[in-house]
């Protein structure tokens, strides 16, 4: 791992600290309170701060995730150099775009 | 003693990457380490068992080999301590191609001294006086703690992140970049840092601490190796930081 991926996955983690707990935190919350899909989404619905909350948890964990994983195939899989890079890129923007998707679903209307 | 405790029985591996075990029985002695175990095979079993050993007093970090499973320096490794049930298996280093029996190929393991610019570079000559250093400045006691390696090579052989990434520096090179970037007198700090930056350099570790937990001199490469970590990731965020605001 070069300085630059290990600066963006340490940098990304320290992002996603804060998130994580408040995600959690509004988990027990809406459990505890008994709201329903519908009401949990009436209340994401046209949110800037939801969007941009996970907007930023989902580019986060992108980058993160993608990182650590090119760790695992570089170390345990034959795949090097481009091949290796092009990998943990796909495995990023597969993740981002799925999260991307998620986040349109419950914060656009 | 009865006869199972007056005798060790020892495997030694025998031939290059694709050997074998063979099987000795050796009198045991009273403080006896493991590398007189291999001496006394040699000279009493085999002359043709090949072994590496210079000093026999824990200096010299060429005697280093796998003993029962765990690597060591066997000069001053004593049976008593490691021989489970009075059986010793000895084999070369890991982590390195096998020449022959006990003799492993060191050459990647000096490469990246090299390659982790693990040589001092002084700025004054000789014509100028001896620089002093204040032995209680921090960055003194940062080089004091990593600086007794003796290049055995245990901490490489014990390394993880060595076996599955073979463009890794390892725990001694790594050490040695981070003695001498504490080093003042040393004038080659950058681009030291710049060669522990690159692929397989200090980053690449992720603090198993195998090479802390077997280093023979009880030194601690993973503390240097976050020392280094710590200092490069300051420098680049400075370094930007300083690009930002220009």
């Amino acid at each position: 791992m070069t300085l630059r991926l290990y600066l963006a996955q340490r940098i990304s983690a320290v992002v996603m600290l804060p998130l994580v707990l408040v995600h959690l935190g509004t988990i027990l919350y809406a459990v505890d309170a008994g709201l329903t899909a519908a009401e949990i989404l009436a209340r994401t619905r046209g949110s800037l701060f939801w969007g941009l909350f996970y907007g930023l948890f989902v580019a986060a964990a992108a980058v993160h995730a993608a990182i650590g994983l090119r760790g695992v195939l570089g170390e345990w899989t034959p795949l090097k150099g481009r091949a290796l890079d092009g990998a943990a890129l796909l495995f990023g923007l597969v993740l981002a775009g799925l999260g991307a998707r998620a986040v349109t679903a419950v914060v656009l209307a | 003693m009865a006869q199972a405790e007056r005798e060790l029985t020892v495997s030694i591996w025998r031939g290059g990457e694709d050997g074998r075990f063979r099987d000795y029985a050796v009198p045991r002695q009273e403080s006896q380490t493991v590398l007189d175990v291999v001496t006394w095979v040699q000279r009493h079993l085999d002359p043709t068992l090949a072994y590496r050993f210079a000093c026999r007093v824990g200096m010299c970090g060429s005697c280093a080999m796998t003993v029962n499973g765990a690597p060591r320096w066997t000069c001053r490794s004593h049976v008593a301590r490691v021989a489970a049930d009075g059986r010793l298996e000895i084999a070369p280093l890991g982590n390195l191609p096998v020449i022959k029996d006990l003799v492993c190929d060191m050459t990647a393991f000096f490469e990246k001294w090299q390659k982790a610019r693990g040589r001092f570079a002084g700025t004054r000559t000789r014509a100028e006086g001896i620089e002093v250093l204040p032995p209680d400045t921090p960055a003194r006691r940062a080089v004091e703690a990593g600086i007794e390696c003796i290049n055995c090579g245990v901490c490489y052989a014990a390394c993880d992140t060595v076996r599955w990434n073979p463009d890794y520096l390892g725990p001694a090179a790594l050490n040695r970049a981070w003695t001498l970037v504490q080093d003042s007198r040393d004038a080659e700090t950058e681009a030291r840092l710049d060669a522990v930056s690159a692929a397989g350099g200090c980053h690449a570790c992720h603090s198993h601490q195998s090479c802390t937990a077997y280093c023979p001199k009880a030194l601690n490469p993973t503390a240097s190796i976050a020392g280094l970590k710590r200092l490069t990731t300051r420098r680049a965020l400075w370094a930007r930081a300083l690009r930002g605001r220009s």
